[in-house]
């Protein structure tokens, strides 16, 4: 077992995470059946923040990820898209991403066009598109939205836009939520947003894995709720399948429960290889002791 | 003939002859997109302007138009889309081919993701930024007229000292007094420290000694104790201190210090394997994704959202 161990070929242990992840996908998308999820406390500050707005309340969405990203955070920004659908809430998209725009357009695509076809472009979402500047964009959008914002994403002038009537800069929403896949996402947000205005803007986030125990200093003060990675996507997709999904909710709605499955095979794989690489190196050291 | 070429060699003749397979012998074939026509209003007020797009839409829709009515013209295969699929598909998996060993393959991937990366940053850049808010600004106007019919704006002269900046910022291309690209540069880097510095004195230094001064023993007039909010407090500022303490230098760590240093060095460690944890199942998720594309919209192998018929 030993010598077998200790000139393993990488190639295998790829091989073998290659199979853990894809025998799940296959066997989850086959039966249909995924795991339980329990949502924490985090997910259900995320979930009660929106929950608590009233029909009408106008919310920004900042989309700040790209497609390499979109395995972990495009389910929760499918099921922020759909909660807010529900609510009946006043939509503002806007990405400090380049490719954020596409990021919205799917999201409008695969939730509002599809089941809230009722709703209205200019009057019920708005897709403000990307602009560039990092922090300096939330910096400036804070006192000022229309210092940098003159137009949409398709260039409709926003003072032709009924629900931008009403808006000013940032602080004059509800709520402000934040997909982020790094710079410049939830961490700028919390800098230059919600801690200099910590009584007039609220943010909720879901961010990457990498991104989140970079953010838990800033719960529950400046970000009062946090979906890490797909795990927080999971919990929080069974909250608002829970309340608005209905007996037989549509599977799209259910993409981060159903990668819930590789992650729990490929996980329990790595802790394995951990135990198996520090059996082979305890055995290692006592050798060269030994000898 | 190396016994590991005739293997690869083997394992992709059987692939090809079975994306053939698939694609040509199959009822449904594999990789194949569709669209869905759709009429887009004006968001303007009282606009009667109309045009159209067209939206991704599932097999099982077009499947379902075309048996109530074989001559609409609403939902419709589409070629720019599958070619896309099968793009995608290739180069996921000649990126993924690195794992066994370097090969063209991966390169050839590598380069066009490097050279299409730079051209649509230059593309991006141009129509998000020097057009809006450079030319926009100074011209509004002449911008208006070619390329943002919606832009509203008075000229603002202000605007001149970004495009002067901008002008001797490129200057450093030029054979003679390349210096005068420093000025601008001391200009950014003096303006996004000061930005930055900011952010985080406020945010981080001043937010995070205020999240750190919490009440130890907690409890509520309705539940009274709370045994694990206190606990989690007491930990939260018994970690702080212990970190800070590993991080002052200006005392030996001996004794006691050497204990809370110690101490430190343990919640540092767990907060670098959480860090780890977290990093493992981001990584997973994107490889998931990978797979679920090669499984679901190119190989037609599964289909978790039922957006297909006859699978």
């Amino acid at each position: 077992m030993y010598e077998l161990l200790k000139d393993l070929d990488k190639r295998w242990i790829f091989l073998l995470m290659f199979l853990s992840v894809t025998i799940p996908i296959y066997i989850i998308a086959k039966t249909g059946k995924s795991f339980p999820e329990v949502p924490t406390v985090l997910s259900e500050a995320v979930f009660q923040s929106i929950e608590n707005l009233n029909e009408g309340d106008p919310v920004l969405l900042s989309f700040d990820f790209d497609p390499a990203s979109e395995g972990e955070l495009g389910p929760m920004a499918t099921a922020f898209v759909r909660h807010c659908a529900e609510k009946k809430v006043k939509m503002y998209f806007m990405a400090l991403w380049p490719v954020g725009p596409q990021m919205i357009d799917d999201a409008i695509a695969r939730v509002i066009d599809t089941d809230f076809s009722h709703l209205v472009y200019g009057q019920d979402y708005v897709n403000l598109g990307f602009k560039p500047g990092n922090e300096g964009v939330i910096k400036v959008i804070v006192t000022d939205m229309r210092e940098l914002y003159t137009t949409d994403d398709i260039g409709t002038s926003i003072d032709e836009i009924p629900m931008m009537a009403h808006i000013d800069n940032v602080q004059d929403f509800d709520l402000v939520i934040n997909v982020s896949a790094g710079y410049a996402g939830t961490k700028e947000w919390v800098q230059y947003a919600s801690t200099p205005y910590p009584e007039k803007i609220k943010i909720v986030a879901g961010c990457t894995g990498v991104q989140a125990p970079l953010l838990y200093p800033y719960i529950p003060n400046q970000l009062p709720g946090l979906l890490g990675a797909i795990k927080g996507a999971a919990e929080y997709e069974k909250l608002v399948i829970d309340k608005y999904g209905g007996l037989n909710p549509d599977p799209k709605y259910l993409e981060a429960k159903r990668r819930m499955g590789p992650q729990l095979v490929a996980h329990l794989l790595i802790i394995i290889l951990i135990i198996l690489a520090n059996y082979i190196y305890f055995i290692e050291r006592r050798r060269e002791m030994s000898s | 003939m190396k016994r590991e070429t005739l293997i690869s060699i083997s394992l992709l003749l059987i692939a090809t002859l079975y994306l053939i397979g698939r694609v040509f012998f199959s009822e449904h074939g594999m990789g194949k997109a569709y669209v869905r026509t759709v009429e887009v209003k004006s968001s303007k007020l009282n606009s009667a302007l109309t045009w159209t797009k067209h939206v991704n839409t599932t097999q099982r829709n077009y499947h379902d138009a075309v048996a109530k009515n074989p001559t609409q013209t609403e939902y419709k295969f589409s070629w720019s889309r599958t070619i896309g699929i099968w793009v995608a598909a290739f180069f996921t998996l000649f990126i993924l081919s690195f794992l066994y060993k370097d090969n063209p393959l991966y390169k050839i991937a590598e380069s066009v993701v490097v050279g299409v990366s730079a051209a649509y940053w230059m593309v991006v850049a141009f129509w998000t930024t020097i057009v809006p808010n450079l030319l926009g600004k100074l011209s509004p106007e002449w911008i208006k007229s070619w390329a943002m019919p919606g832009l509203n704006t008075e000229a603002e002269l202000i605007y001149l000292v970004p495009l002067i900046m901008g002008i001797m910022l490129i200057w450093r291309l030029a054979p003679n007094g390349s210096w005068i690209s420093r000025w601008p540069l001391a200009f950014i880097i003096g303006t996004t420290a000061g930005i930055r510095l900011i952010g985080f004195l406020h945010a981080d230094f001043l937010g995070q000694i205020r999240n750190t001064i919490i009440s130890l023993v907690v409890s509520s007039p309705d539940t009274g104790f709370d045994f694990w909010d206190s606990l989690k407090n007491i930990v939260i500022v018994i970690g702080v201190l212990a970190t800070l303490v590993y991080f002052f230098f200006s005392i030996e760590h001996k004794g006691y210090v050497g204990k809370i240093a110690k101490l430190g060095i343990w919640f540092l460690m767990i907060t670098f394997g959480a860090a780890f944890g977290y990093t493992v199942m981001g990584r997973i998720a994107l490889l998931a994704i990978r797979i679920e594309f090669l499984l679901n919209d190119w190989l037609w192998l599964i289909d978790p959202s039922y957006s297909r018929v006859l699978m």
